[in-house]
C-alpha cells in the first residue's frame, strides 16, 4: 500500500436548503457509488413520507432527520473516483446544528461551500466559510447552485462569486474553484454542461479530485505532547503523538513546564523488526529516556533551542459555541494538548459575527458579554505557567478548546501579540550543565544551628511595611542565635541587579534573581528574609518553583490609599507627578498573591503586632 | 506517513487517551475483523500490552468458529477475557422485530456488565462507513444511566479535543475504529498479518461479509477464499457490507432503535 494516494476527505458545507446533500446524491449516482439496494431503499423511504425522491435520505439515516427533513449530524459517504477514493462529509446547514458541522469538517482535508444561485450568500454560507479557516482547512471549492433557477445567468454568477471571494480575502483559506453548478439536473457536477458555454472547468468532480491531503508539518520545531507515562514493564515509557518536526533517538529534549532536560534513549514500538530511530509529525511514539525524571501528561517535550512560550496570560480569537452568554471573568477549563488546567477569560477585546457580509470587521470597544457563534478576541489567564505556541508560529499546537463544566464552548487559536515569553527567566542558557552534589546535607546543617533553612518572602505594595518589618525580625532572629539575612529589593538593586529597569521583563528578572539568591543562603542554612514588590503572581510562583528550601509567601497588605499616605520614602508623590515610570500600584498593576501562607496586614495594625507575627510564624516553620 | 499509518495513528493516540481519562476501561472482543484488528492497535498503543479487559458479550448463538478462535487468540495474546451472558429473549422488548430482538439481547447483556463491573469506558470496534446512524456517532460518545445514546445533542470533536465525562452510573463509549472503512480495515490486517476468522473467506460460493449471531447473520455470494481476493472484492463491489445482518433490514427504524438503546 505503499505510495498509495491518500484518501481526501471533503466537508459540505452552505446554508440550509441551498442543495448540499442533492449534489451529493448527484455525485454518487455519477461516479456509481452507491451500493446495491440504496437507490430502491431512498425511493421507497421517499414514498412513505409523500415525497417524490429525496435524495437527502442517502445520508439523513436518523428518522428525526427524515421526518423533519433536516440534517441534523454529519454523515460520511464514499466517493469511488478515479485516482482515489474521497470521502464526502455531508454537515449540517443548520445553525442547531453548527456543532455537528465543526465535528464534521474538522475531520476533513478540504471543503465545498455549497451557494443557492436565487438567494445567493446567507448567514450560515459566511459563518461556515469562516469556521472551515478557523479549523485549519485551506482548499474550498465554491459550488453556485441551483443555476437553472436563474437562467445560467453568467451576470450573477459573477456577482456572487465577487462577494465571496471578498469575504475570502480576508482568511487563510483559498477557493481552488468556484463551479456553476445545477444539482438537481447534474449540469457541471461530473461533467462540463452545454448550458455554460461561458465556464470553462472544472467540472465539481475534477475539483473534488484536484483536492490533496495536506502535508504533515515536518519542518516546524518538534512538538511532543505528553499524553501519559507506562510502566508495563521495565521500561518507563512516554507516549504521545509528535504533533509537528522530528524526532532521533539521541536528541536532547526539554520538558514544558517543568523545564526539565534529558536525552532520547530509545523509540519503543510492539510488533516492529527493529526499533525505530526517528520519528515524524503525525506519528504516535513511545520513548525512554537516559534520566529518570519525574513526568507527567500535560508536559510538552520539545528540541532544547526551539522551545514553546512560557506564560500564564496569552491572547485568542475564539469561535463561542456556548448557549449561554461568555462574561468577563468566567473560568474554564483550558483543554490545551494533553493538559487540562483552570484559566480565566481576563478581557474580551473585540467581537464580531462571522455570518455577516462583513463579519470579519472585528467591533472594538468595550464588551462585557458574547452571544452564540460569535467570533471573539480575548486575553486568557492562567493559574499556572503554560508552554504554549501561538497559532502562527506552530498551527497543529496554536490551539485549544475551552470547556464550561459539561459543555464545550468554544475553540481558540492563540496569539501572543504585545506579550512576554517567561520562558528567558526560567531556562539555563547552556545545557552543558553538571551539578554536584553536596557532602553537606540540609538536614546537618539544621542540626548545627538549631532552625532549618528557609525563603521567607515579603510581597506588597511600596510603603506597606516590608522592609521595616523584615529588618526588626531578621534583627530579633539574629538575638536568638539565628543565622538570619534580609534581602532587600531596592538595596540588591544597586549590586546584583545594577543592570535592570522597570519593565515587566526587567521587573520578572529582578525577583528572579532575588529569589536564586535567596534560594542560595536558604540552602546555606540561613532564613533568608526577602522584602520585595514583586507585582507579578507568576514571578512570585517561579521563585516558590525554584527555591530548593522550604518557600513562604507573606503578603504584607495594605492598599495603595494607606501606603500613598504613608509615602515614606515620597515615591508615590513623585509617581503621581509622572517622574516615576511604571510605578507598582500608580501605573503599574500589583496582583495579590490568592493564597498567600500568611497575611500581615499592616492597615491599622501596629509596627510591633506586624513584627511579632512574622516572627511567631518563622520560628513555628523553621523549628527543627 | 501513508494511509494505513495515518488511520493507525488515529487510533493509538484515541486509546492512549481512553485509558488515560477513563477510570475502568473494558473492550469489547467480537470476535470479528473489526475487534481483532482493535486488539491488534491496543498492543500497538500500550507496546505489547492491552492493559484493560477485554469483553466479549455471549448470546451462546455464535458460530462454533467464533468460539474456537476466542479460545485460541485470548490465550495467544494474553488477553484478560471476560464473557458475559446475555438474557433471554423472552426478557426483550416484544414491539421490536424478530432479529432485532434478538440482537437486543447484546445491548442487555452489556448493560449488565457495565452495571456489575462498574465500567466507566466501553471501548467499541463500530465504523462511519458500516451504516448511515454509526457515520453520525462521535469518538467519544457520552451514554447516559441507562447507555442511551442521544443523538440530538452530541459534544463537538475538533482538533483531537475529546471532552470525557464522568457522570454516576454513566460510562462513555470510545470508538478507535470510527474513521476506518471495511477496505482500511482488511488491507490493515494483510499488512500486518493479524489473524482473523475463516468465515470470512467464501465456501461454495458465500461468505460472511460481517459476524454476527448465526441466528440472524447470513453470508453473501462471493468467490473470494483468500485475504487478497477479499480486498480484491471489496475494491469494486456494490453489496453492502452489513447485507447479511438481518437486524439491519427488518424495518426503517430498527437499527436506530437499537442503537440509541445502547447497542454497539
Amino acid at each position: 500500500m505503499e505510495g498509495r494516494p491518500s484518501l481526501v476527505r471533503v466537508v459540505l458545507a452552505g446554508h440550509v436548503d441551498h442543495g448540499k446533500s442533492t449534489l451529493v446524491g448527484r455525485l454518487l449516482h455519477a461516479t456509481d457509488s452507491l451500493p446495491d439496494g440504496k437507490l430502491e431503499n431512498v425511493a421507497k423511504v421517499s414514498s412513505r413520507r409523500g415525497r417524490v425522491f429525496e435524495w437527502a435520505f442517502v445520508t439523513d439515516a436518523l428518522q428525526a432527520e427524515r421526518d423533519q427533513g433536516v440534517t441534523i449530524d454529519a454523515s460520511h459517504i464514499r466517493l469511488r473516483a478515479a485516482g482515489g477514493d474521497i470521502v464526502l462529509v455531508d454537515a449540517p446547514g443548520h445553525r442547531e446544528f453548527i456543532r455537528n458541522m465543526m465535528t464534521g469538517a474538522a475531520t476533513s482535508d478540504a471543503a465545498v461551500l455549497v451557494i443557492d444561485a436565487l438567494e445567493g450568500a446567507q448567514e450560515q454560507s459566511y459563518r461556515h466559510c469562516f469556521l472551515l479557516d478557523f479549523l485549519g482547512i485551506r482548499e474550498l471549492v465554491i459550488v453556485i447552485n441551483k443555476m437553472d433557477l436563474v437562467d445560467f445567468d453568467r451576470a450573477r454568477f459573477d456577482q456572487i462569486a465577487a462577494g465571496l471571494q471578498a469575504y475570502l480575502d480576508g482568511l487563510d483559506i483559498v477557493a481552488t474553484a468556484i463551479v456553476p453548478v445545477s444539482a438537481r439536473d447534474g449540469d457541471n457536477v461530473a461533467g462540463l454542461s452545454e448550458r455554460t458555454p461561458w465556464y470553462r472547468g472544472p467540472s465539481v468532480l475534477d475539483a473534488l479530485r484536484g483536492f490533496r491531503a495536506p502535508a504533515e508539518p515536518l519542518d516546524l520545531p518538534m512538538r511532543l505532547p505528553i499524553q501519559a507515562v507506562y510502566k508495563f514493564d521495565d521500561r518507563r515509557i512516554l507516549a504521545g503523538t509528535v504533533l509537528s518536526g522530528r524526532l532521533a533517538v539521541g536528541d536532547s529534549l526539554l520538558f514544558s513546564p517543568s523545564n526539565k532536560i534529558a536525552t532520547v534513549k530509545s523509540i519503543e514500538a510492539w510488533n516492529e523488526a527493529a526499533p525505530p530511530r526517528e520519528a515524524v509529525a503525525g506519528e504516535p511514539v513511545g520513548i525512554t529516556l537516559d534520566l529518570p525524571l519525574f513526568l507527567e501528561r500535560g508536559e510538552v517535550a520539545s528540541h532544547v533551542e526551539t522551545p514553546p512560550v512560557e506564560t500564564r496570560v496569552f491572547r485568542a480569537r475564539l469561535f463561542w459555541l456556548g448557549a449561554k452568554q461568555l462574561r468577563v471573568a468566567q473560568d474554564f477549563t483550558l483543554y490545551y494538548l494533553s493538559s487540562r488546567l483552570p484559566v480565566t477569560v481576563q478581557t474580551i477585546e473585540r467581537v464580531c459575527d462571522p455570518g455577516a457580509s462583513d463579519g470579519l470587521s472585528m467591533a472594538a470597544g468595550k464588551h462585557d458579554s458574547v452571544t452564540q457563534d460569535s467570533i471573539v478576541d480575548v486575553v486568557i489567564r492562567a493559574r499556572d505557567l503554560i508552554a504554549l505556541d501561538a497559532y502562527d508560529a506552530n498551527a497543529p499546537t496554536g490551539r485549544f478548546v475551552l470547556v464550561d463544566q459539561d459543555r464545550v464552548v468554544a475553540g481558540g487559536l492563540i496569539s501572543m501579540k504585545g506579550l512576554v515569553d517567561q520562558r528567558p527567566a526560567v531556562t539555563p542558557k547552556s545545557d552543558h550543565l553538571h551539578q554536584v552534589t553536596a557532602h553537606i546535607s540540609p538536614a546537618m546543617r539544621a542540626a548545627r544551628n538549631g532552625h532549618t533553612g528557609a525563603v521567607i518572602w515579603l510581597t506588597g505594595l511600596s510603603g506597606a511595611g516590608k522592609s521595616t518589618i523584615a529588618l526588626e525580625v531578621e534583627r530579633r532572629l539574629f538575638e536568638r542565635g539565628y543565622q538570619v539575612y534580609v534581602l532587600d529589593g531596592d538595596n540588591v538593586r544597586t549590586t546584583l541587579n545594577a543592570d535592570l529597569g522597570f519593565s515587566p521583563e526587567d521587573r520578572t528578572e529582578n525577583v528572579r534573581r532575588l529569589g536564586a539568591a535567596a534560594s542560595l543562603f536558604a540552602e546555606a542554612g540561613f532564613v533568608a528574609i526577602v522584602a520585595a514588590i514583586s507585582p507579578y503572581e507568576a514571578d512570585r510562583a517561579r521563585a516558590r518553583g525554584a527555591a530548593r528550601a522550604p518557600f513562604h509567601e507573606i503578603w504584607v497588605k495594605a492598599d495603595v490609599a494607606v501606603c500613598e499616605q504613608r509615602d515614606p520614602k515620597g515615591l508615590y508623590k513623585l509617581a503621581r507627578a509622572g517622574e516615576i515610570k511604571n510605578f507598582t500600584g500608580v501605573a503599574a498593576p500589583y496582583e495579590a498573591p490568592p493564597a498567600a501562607d500568611l497575611v500581615i496586614d499592616t492597615t491599622d495594625q501596629r509596627i510591633e503586632q506586624s513584627v511579632a507575627a512574622l516572627l511567631d510564624y518563622v520560628t513555628a516553620v523553621a523549628a527543627t | 506517513m501513508d494511509r494505513l499509518d495515518a488511520l493507525e495513528a488515529k487510533s493509538i493516540a484515541i486509546f492512549r487517551e481512553a485509558y488515560s481519562e477513563l477510570d475502568r476501561v473494558a473492550m469489547l472482543w467480537s470476535l470479528g475483523k473489526d475487534s481483532n484488528a482493535m486488539v491488534w492497535l491496543a498492543k500497538k498503543a500500550f507496546f505489547g500490552y492491552v492493559p484493560f479487559p477485554v469483553a466479549h458479550v455471549d448470546t451462546g448463538l455464535e458460530f462454533p468458529e467464533v468460539y474456537a478462535f476466542r479460545t485460541r487468540y485470548a490465550a495467544e495474546w494474553g488477553l484478560d477475557l471476560i464473557v458475559a451472558p446475555c438474557p433471554p429473549i423472552e426478557a426483550m422488548d416484544p414491539t421490536l422485530p424478530p432479529a432485532a430482538r434478538s440482537a437486543s439481547r447484546k445491548t442487555a447483556g452489556l448493560k449488565q456488565l457495565i452495571e456489575a463491573r462498574g465500567f466507566t469506558g466501553i471501548v467499541a470496534g463500530i465504523r462511519r462507513d458500516e451504516e448511515g446512524t454509526r457515520a453520525k456517532e462521535r469518538v467519544f460518545s457520552p451514554r447516559g444511566a441507562d447507555a442511551r445514546w442521544n443523538f440530538r445533542d452530541q459534544p463537538p470533536e475538533f482538533w483531537d479535543q475529546y471532552l470525557i465525562l464522568s457522570a454516576p452510573g454513566s460510562h462513555t463509549r470510545v470508538h478507535p475504529l470510527l474513521h476506518w472503512t471495511e477496505l482500511d480495515v482488511w488491507r490493515y490486517i494483510q499488512r500486518e498479518g493479524i489473524p482473523f476468522n475463516a468465515l470470512y473467506l467464501a465456501r461454495d460460493g458465500k461468505r460472511y461479509r460481517s459476524l454476527g449471531e448465526s441466528d440472524i447473520t447470513f453470508p453473501v455470494a462471493s468467490t473470494a477464499a483468500t485475504l487478497e481476493a477479499i480486498i480484491a472484492e471489496l475494491e469494486v463491489t456494490r453489496v453492502p457490507e452489513r447485507a447479511g445482518r438481518a437486524m439491519d433490514h427488518e424495518t426503517e427504524d430498527a437499527f436506530e432503535r437499537l442503537r440509541v438503546d445502547g447497542y454497539m
